[in-house]
């Protein structure tokens, strides 16, 4: 036995390049990726985020122009749909992984932890489901619908 | 109390005309053997323009309560042995002058953080190190050994000289949020050492290093909060050389 690597013995010196030995822990690692993603997702989101700002609350009629029929003109477009779709998810995800983030840093105990983190990934979940539900499924005048309650797009 | 008495009686005609003045140092006082955590104490001294903190440490425990417990070692910023935090911030008591600081209000001076306190202002700096050798620390040079020494243009040497800087005093590693919350951070120090040898053109196990700081552990926990280049007494880019392992790391190679 050339390596010393036991501990069993109090005297016995541990082969000096054992602990240095790696675990061929090699490749794509997922603190990279969740650290490349923040990045890539965070240059996305300010086009998309400013883009989104610059459109409903500058062009055209302002902030005043915005309304139902504002939002239903809107989402009549597939670009617009996608364009949403994006801004949700990757707005999600990107302050999901952030606050991620914040609570490894300040949850101490391992209960916190899983339970701070349970909360939000169903959060995260329910919100990108419901919102990408909306978003495609969404119809102004939903046939059947009792008529007082409509917007005015709807009529005729 | 001879000590005090020879102070008294060395005339230092020269010395006087350094301005002196009165200065409250407001010391973290840890005492292991009382499960009570840190107090603070005041002690007041008559230090000179030309004094440092240390100078300040020193007049405490070497006249008024050699109780004071501090470590330090060369006094003259080499050794890396006095880090601590001075108002708040982390510095080396030995290149802190107290004319620099406000000397209206008390000093305060505690251990750095993030490293299990021994006794007043010494923490245990093994975990620190442990981290440290990790890194490997040391040139690894595969093949052949020359029959003449490893010759490095100016340009390669500039590569890395920065970080050759390091005195592994660990004000930089003390100042990193990310450290205070997880112990297991390799943290800026162990980075800017591993930083050193990937860089140099001499050295072949780079990619191992790349490999070691890619783990959960490693640089991807660096949140960019810039606290290490601010803290580091020998004036390395500390979040620079991080950035730069990060740019390797992604690229796969130095
Ligand atoms: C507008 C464009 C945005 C950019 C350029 C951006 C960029 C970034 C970057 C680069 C990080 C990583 C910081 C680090 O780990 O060093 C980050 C973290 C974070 N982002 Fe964003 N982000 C943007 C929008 C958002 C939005 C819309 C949200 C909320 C939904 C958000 C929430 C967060 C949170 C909670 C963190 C974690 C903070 C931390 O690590 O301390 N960000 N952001
Ligand atoms: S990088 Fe600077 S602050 Fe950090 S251990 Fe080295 S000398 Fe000290
Ligand atoms: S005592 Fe050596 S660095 Fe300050």
């Amino acid at each position: 036995m050339a390596t010393n690597t036991s501990s069993n013995s109090p005297t016995a010196i541990p082969n000096p390049t054992t602990r240095y030995r790696r675990t061929g822990q090699r490749g794509i690692n997922t603190e990279m990726l969740s650290w490349l993603f923040m990045r890539a997702s965070g240059l996305l989101l300010v086009i998309l985020v400013f883009g989104h700002l610059f459109v409903n609350l500058w062009l055209g009629l302002g902030v005043k122009g915005i309304d139902f029929a504002f939002v239903a003109g809107k989402w009549s477009s597939p670009f617009w749909q996608i364009w949403d779709l994006m801004m949700l998810w990757l707005g999600l995800i990107h302050g999901g992984n952030g606050v991620r983030t914040i609570i490894n840093d300040y949850a101490r105990g391992s209960t916190s932890r899983l339970v701070l983190k349970g909360l939000l990934y169903v959060a995260v979940v329910v919100t990108i489901v419901l919102g990408t539900l909306v978003i495609f499924t969404f119809d102004p005048c939903p046939a059947g619908a009792e008529p007082s309650l409509l917007p005015a797009i709807c009529e005729g | 109390m001879t000590a005090v008495a020879e102070r008294n009686e060395a005339p230092e005609a020269k010395a006087e005309e350094v301005p002196s003045f009165q200065v409250t140092m407001r010391i973290a006082r840890f005492d292991p053997d009382s499960d009570k955590g840190h107090r603070w104490e005041d002690f007041t001294v008559t230090m000179h323009g030309t004094d440092r903190v240390l100078d300040a440490l020193h007049e405490i425990k070497w006249h008024l309560d050699g109780s004071l417990t501090f470590r330090r070692s060369c006094a003259h910023g080499v050794c890396g042995s006095d880090a601590m935090r001075i108002n708040g911030r982390n510095r080396l008591a030995c290149k802190t002058l107290l004319k620099d600081l406000n000397i209206d209000k008390p000093i305060t001076v505690e251990p750095i953080k993030g490293l299990p306190v021994e006794k007043d202002l010494i923490v245990d700096m093994e975990p620190f190190f442990d981290s440290y050798r990790e890194v490997m620390p040391f040139l690894v040079a595969k093949g052949q050994e020359p029959s003449r020494e490893r010759l490095q243009s100016a340009e390669q040497r500039e590569r890395f000289d920065d970080t050759t800087k390091c005195i592994l005093c660990a004000a930089c590693t003390s100042s990193c949020p990310v450290f205070w919350t997880d112990g297991q951070y390799f943290g800026p120090a162990a980075i800017v050492n591993a930083h050193r040898f990937i860089f140099d053109s001499r050295d072949d196990a780079g990619e191992q290093r790349l490999e070691i700081l890619n783990s959960k552990e490693g640089v991807w926990r660096c949140r960019t909060t810039f606290n290490c280049s601010e803290a580091c007494p020998r004036g390395i880019q500390v979040t620079k050389a991080i950035a730069e392992v990060k740019q390797a790391v992604i690229r796969g190679r130095v």
